[in-house]
């Protein structure tokens, strides 16, 4: 190694991050690790605070013994002080080699000769006529609350959406006592069955989807149609929908957490360069790398950031990210091939589930005009039909007309709904629209920030 | 009081006592809650809308949306679904009077 060790930064400390780590510190380097968690651990593995006394058994069940090697994993180098965790972090944006990070409200700069990027990802919203009330969560929301706070997000909550995590915040729910009031699931029988070919791939966690859903018995509910939230001043009093029958059905309630599988987090890749390509699977742009995980100019992508392939995929993915990593300093690293073949099977299983659980593209389009479409800034999807109408139908054009994707948000629960829309008005597909360019920062920024600049 | 809030807690009911305010009345949380779950085991939102009429109660619980920062009587505003709760905050669901 030369006289100054490359500064390699990850960051995102879920699994992706944590085996990164891992193989990094292997190789003799001191990477420093960027986080907002408080504790190493990412979304799926998150950890409650310090003090809370459920077991991983009852926080993780099954993946309880992944959860705690890479809890443990990571806890270990950082306390033998060979990575520096910064946690509690946000990188708000990153240009010409360095990182500006937000920590302690205050605004630093971080230089970087590699920069591995494991951003992770966020649920996938499609909007629903009445979704901008208080009480209206996400689906991660509802697990988040229950895992890291130990709390339900209300009294008698209804599931809507479709993907593997809408049963699993349904059991998950039940089991700790919650009122779950229906689990709605918008892809039917017929289109989840014909998923089942790239599940083989995977035949435990298939039975153990099966095994769920039999344990919510009635509660689960195939092939819906969801035509929107009923509401008071209070928050939601029922959701109106559609069985697979076409009756009209309302089922009451008082908190609604809806998710369609996830959306890639890829904000900082795209301002750290990488190209894009739309993937039909998954309705929406992923970034492109090489199968390690390299996406040039020394910045790599690893874990669902990238790939929407759950935890397990985000495991590989981190240390072939850091594989690729080492190979370019010229630094000796570990084989690659098995991770490199496991990934590809993770990638036929993804997909498999992705057409099983698609994206509602039809209940999308078929929004009524006054439904809020972005619901940081109350946008209704008539305003962003009428964008289209006057300006194109182009995505980052629609944004600056109709301001849909401006928001708190910056677009992250708007703007795959804001692309169908625009591709319904314009005859097209989704990805024919364009991408909506990341801008920075990230992260709001405190003005109080920019005072502190160092 | 406990009776108007959103959340339920099902979990981890032995932790340390929080005392903070909230629009100016004296309310209680335990260790290891976040601003949001301290305030919505008493309380329907934690800010009043910028934009339409629906107050706002956090949506993605992951520092992803920015639904739910919130106003204190003195000093930043907080994002509530990644701050813990401390002692004493004084907590504002709408914006301070001297807000500009
Ligand atoms: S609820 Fe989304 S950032 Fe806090």
């Amino acid at each position: 190694m030369s006289e100054t060790p490359p500064r390699v930064v990850i960051v995102g400390a879920g699994p992706a991050g944590i085996r990164a780590a891992e193989v990094l510190v292997a190789a003799g380097l001191r990477p420093t690790v960027i986080d907002e968690g408080a504790r190493a651990g990412g979304q799926i593995y998150r950890r409650p605070p310090v003090g809370f006394t459920r077991t991983p058994k009852q926080l993780y069940g099954s993946e309880a013994a992944k959860a705690k090697a890479l809890h443990d994993i990571f806890d270990r180098v950082s306390a033998e002080g060979r990575l520096i965790h910064r946690p509690r972090s946000s990188v708000i944006a990153v240009r010409d080699g360095v990182l500006h990070v937000l920590e302690d409200a205050a605004l630093r700069q971080l230089p970087y000769d590699r920069l591995i990027l494991a951003t992770g990802a966020s649920d996938r919203v499609a909007p629903i006529p009445g979704w901008q009330n208080p009480g209206v969560y996400s689906l991660g929301a509802a697990q988040i609350a229950l895992k890291a706070q130990g709390v339900a997000l209300g009294r008698r909550v209804l599931l809507a959406g479709s993907g593997p995590l809408l049963t699993l915040v349904g059991t998950q729910l039940l089991k700790a006592g919650a009122d779950v009031a229906a689990v709605l699931d918008t892809s039917a029988w017929r289109r989840q069955m014909s998923g089942i070919s790239g599940l083989a791939a995977r035949p435990v966690f298939a039975l153990r989807g099966l095994a769920m859903r039999a344990r919510l018995g009635g509660r689960y509910r195939a092939g819906v149609v969801l035509e929107g939230i009923e509401a008071d001043a209070s928050g939601p009093v029922a959701v109106h929908w559609r069985d697979a029958g076409g009756r009209n059905r309302r089922t009451e309630c008082d908190t609604v957490a809806l998710g369609w599988h996830l959306r890639a987090e890829t904000h900082l890749a795209d301002l750290a360069g990488c190209s894009f390509a739309y993937d039909p699977d998954w309705s929406q742009w992923l970034p492109r790398t090489d199968p390690m995980g390299r996406a040039g100019n020394g910045v790599y992508l690893a874990g669902d950031g990238l790939r929407l392939l759950g935890s397990d995929g985000a495991e590989r993915a981190g240390r072939l990210a850091a594989a690729a990593c080492l190979t370019d300093l010229g630094l000796p690293t570990v084989s690659v091939a098995a991770d490199l073949r496991r990934l590809a099977r993770l990638d036929r299983f993804a997909r498999g589930l992705a057409r099983a659980f698609p994206w509602p593209a039809a209940m999308v389009r078929a929004l009524p005009d006054e439904t809020v479409l972005c619901r940081c800034e109350g946008v209704s999807v008539g305003e962003l039909r009428q964008s289209v109408a006057f300006g194109g139908a182009e995505a980052n054009r629609a944004k600056s007309l109709s301001r849909v994707g401006m928001g708190r948000c910056q677009g992250r629960y708007c703007q795959l709904a804001g692309a169908e829309l625009i591709a319904a008005q314009a005859g097209c597909a989704p990805g024919e629209v364009g991408r909506l360019r990341g801008q920075a920062p990230v992260r709001p920024l405190p003005v109080g920030a920019c005072l502190h600049e160092g | 009081m406990n009776a108007a809030g959103r959340l339920v807690r099902l979990a981890e009911h032995d932790r340390a006592p929080v005392r903070f305010s909230l629009d100016g009345h004296a309310s209680d949380a335990l260790e290891g809650d976040t601003v949001l779950t301290a305030i919505l085991l008493s309380a329907g939102a934690v800010r009043a809308p910028e934009f339409g009429t629906e107050p706002r109660a956090g949506f993605c619980l992951m520092g992803a949306c920015q639904d739910c920062w919130v106003w204190q009587e003195d000093g930043p505003r907080l994002r509530a679904c990644s701050t813990p709760i401390a002692e004493g905050l004084r907590l504002l669901t709408a914006p301070p009077e001297n807000w500009p």
